[in-house]
């Protein structure tokens, strides 16, 4: 009986893959949504072990913010050389020249709303009639009701009401022209299985993951790398940090934490004492600054 | 370390979000933020003690606004197992939502109010349970605090219970636990309070109960996803047949027939990516290669030929109906069934079943909610197995072709003609 027994990562896998090839057999054009992070990396490499040695059925898609970190983008070209997929980039800038969204100004400015735009322009322009993501259920409370299969309405909504019943593993992709479907192949994830999963397929990730040294600001409570898209003004103090980055977004809005986790293996010890707030934004800082204390004492220097 | 997927069955009222909190909180599952919150709110129990079911009232505020009458999703781990809680609401308008939510749980939770024992949605919960054919079951009879933890309470509670699951069809895998999740008896901690109970505390079940495995490979059922066909000129006849194997096992050199084509064959290589496996288990997602070159395609299914399905375009169904519009039999629906979907139509409604009491009725209209005994016509013959038998290749749904809406749930039982 045992050795019909997966391990749970096993399992995990096996079902992202499921979700991944029934989204290539049930639709005619789908995208696959890239973003440089961790979890969409985690679907790229799902979706090598669904389709190889045959093609992706689908692209990726980049919504390039133009403020995103160099080494975001650096991974994600070697990546696509990588894996000679086709990649499509759709820029906000085109949409800020387009006068279809206009910039934030102040010091807070972020193009981060902003990309929405773009990403349903994109999807548009394209027709695709589902986008693979890497959103997960442990992320938040709204989050956790969402089905695998979600229905976009033209606007690119999502309305909870009108959610189709999942039953067993039969996805319902049926849509009318117009619509979309958001898919969701690692729902079942938590963050912490994402890791544990990068870690076991040995899968490269984009050097911020790791602890690095970056002149940082701190702006209301958290680091922000020191760029060029940040408005800074002269109350701003850089300083020279060590840190790393949880989650890969713009670099107007991806706050940084302290760190020394230079390999997986230190990251996930650091994410698994830190796991009761995980998700706490504001925690992040008092508890890493813990975790690294008890490392510390453990006799980590 | 596996996962083990749960639901709960119970309503508000017999302490549901309360257990569910009472799990999170004891096994050290809730966040800091969330733990801050549930230190920091005015809402206490009587004793001053804090009020565990806040952990669930998030939802039950948005459910207030309107957000969501829907099943939510939450995870915890302990060292030995992780857990999805697939958290559905328990009253009867939500039947459908109870129906997926339970339909990929290994197992159900059924609350039962010490104070009131057995009640008519404890039948409602059971039928659903075994309908479904949830592999375990555990009845936890809550508020053994408000009955003076007594173990003649509790007897009777579990000699009643029996008697329903026999009527249910419920047999096999039923663990009785006594507990409180108000005072924390026998959730997560033994109980100090119950000394005269000498089974497992619920997370101790829960971390160590066998997790429904199907090993028969008779059994082996492969639907084909999707055809992996490179046509490079280095791969010129890769011809891969990829998918999840549903049930049972296959291995290399296996004899297995195609359907519904029936053509047999057998497996040449069987891939997970750049591994060679020599055997595929249930749930494992591969790549398989054929000796032969037969035309397949997706919606096709590999089998062990040794043990085949049914095959019929004429099928007897347990329906569970999950659209606000009612069942209408002139209409054409399309059916989901496995990698396949096809035109159907509800050929003839046999019964309803009044959930409650377990009588068999018809009267006249089968809407949301109802649950009863059809047989459906597809447009093309469906290999499936009793839902009885191999949940995984029983299972179907039914969409209605004008709002692309799922609309029911079919447990399919037997060819007819």
């Amino acid at each position: 009986m045992s050795k019909y027994r997966l391990d749970y990562l096993d399992e995990l896998e096996a079902e992202a893959i499921y979700i991944l090839r029934e989204v290539a057999g049930q639709f005619e054009k789908p995208a696959l949504l890239f973003s440089g992070g961790k979890d969409s990396i985690t679907l790229v490499h799902l979706a090598l072990k669904a389709f190889r040695p045959g093609k992706f059925p689908f692209p990726l898609v980049h919504i390039d913010t133009g403020h995103n970190f160099e080494e975001t983008i650096t991974y994600r070209d070697e990546m696509i050389a990588r894996i000679g997929e086709k990649l499509i980039v759709g820029h906000v800038q085109d949409s800020i020249d387009e006068g279809k969204v206009i910039e934030q100004k102040g010091k807070n400015a972020s193009r981060n709303a902003l990309q929405t735009v773009t990403l349903l322009d994109t999807i548009a322009k394209h027709q695709f009639d589902a986008c693979i993501g890497g959103a997960r259920r442990d992320e938040e409370k709204a989050r956790a009701k969402e089905r695998i299969f979600s229905v976009r309405d033209e606007f690119g909504q999502w309305d909870p009401k009108r959610q189709r019943p999942e039953l067993w593993d039969i996805y319902n992709g049926k849509i009318h022209k117009g619509e979309n479907v958001r898919v969701f192949p690692i729902s079942n994830w938590t963050e912490l299985d994402v890791w544990n999963y990068i870690r076991r397929e040995n899968i490269p990730l984009p050097t911020i993951y790791f602890a690095h040294q970056r002149d940082c600001i701190t702006r209301n409570g958290q680091l922000m790398a020191a760029s060029p898209f940040l408005n800074m003004d002269s109350e701003d103090k850089v300083e020279r940090k060590n840190v790393r980055f949880r989650t890969v977004g713009d670099m107007t809005c991806t706050a940084a934490v302290e760190s020394y986790a230079f390999e997986i293996d230190d990251i996930i010890d650091e994410i698994a004492s830190s796991k009761i707030s995980e998700r706490g934004a504001r925690m992040d800082d008092k508890v890493s600054e813990a975790a690294m204390e008890d490392r510390k004492k453990g006799g980590y220097f | 370390m596996d996962i083990l997927k749960f639901i709960t069955a119970g309503s508000v009222d017999d302490g549901k979000s309360t257990l569910i909190g009472r799990l999170l909180y004891d096994s050290e599952a809730i966040l800091a933020d969330q733990l801050e919150a549930l230190h920091a709110s005015n809402r206490k129990n009587d004793d001053g003690s804090i009020d565990l079911a806040i952990l669930t009232d998030g939802l039950k505020a948005e459910r207030e606004q309107g957000i969501t009458i829907d099943v939510a999703y939450k995870y915890f781990e302990t060292d030995k197992r992780k857990f999805i809680i697939a958290d559905a609401p328990g009253h009867i308008q939500y039947t459908r939502n109870m129906v997926t939510g339970a339909s990929n749980a290994g197992l159900a939770i059924i609350l039962i109010d010490a104070r009131k024992g057995v009640v008519e949605q404890t039948t409602r919960h059971s039928f659903l349970v075994s309908l479904l054919q949830i592999p375990q079951v555990v009845v936890a009879i809550n508020k053994m605090d408000m009955v003076d933890y007594s173990e003649t309470v509790f007897n009777k509670i579990v000699a009643d219970y029996k008697v329903l699951a026999g009527k249910v069809g419920l047999t096999d895998n039923i663990t009785y636990i006594p507990v409180s999740a108000l005072k924390g008896d026998n959730i997560v901690y033994p109980s100090v309070n119950i000394s005269w109970y000498k089974g497992d505390s619920l997370l101790h079940h829960l971390e160590n109960v066998a997790v429904e495995v199907d090993d028969s490979s008779a059994h082996a059922r492969l639907p084909v996803q999707w055809v992996v066909r490179p046509q490079t000129e280095a791969l010129h006849d890769y011809r891969g047949y990829a998918g999840r194997v549903s049930s049972g096992a296959f291995r290399v050199n296996d004899k297995v027939t195609v359907l519904p084509s029936g053509f047999s064959t057998t497996i040449s290589k069987i891939e997970l990516f750049d591994k060679e496996l020599e055997e595929a288990l249930a749930g494992t997602s591969v790549t398989v290669h054929l000796q032969d070159n037969i035309d397949i395609s997706r919606g096709d299914i590999i089998v062990n030929s040794a043990g085949q399905p049914q095959l019929s375009s004429a099928i007897e169904a347990d329906l569970c109906w999950m659209d606000t519009r009612p069942l209408d039999t002139s209409l054409t629906y399309l059916i989901q069934h496995n990698t396949k979907t096809v035109r159907c139509k509800i050929r003839e409604i046999v019964y309803k079943v009044n959930i409650n009491t377990l009588e068999k009725d018809y009267d006249g209209d089968f809407k949301l909610n109802d649950i009863g005994r059809v047989i459906i016509k597809t447009a093309e013959p469906l290999a499936f197995d009793a839902y009885q038998v191999n949940k995984a290749n029983g299972g179907a749904i039914i969409i209605d072709s004008r709002t692309n809406v799922t609309v029911g749930a079919l447990l399919l039982r037997e060819a007819i003609d």
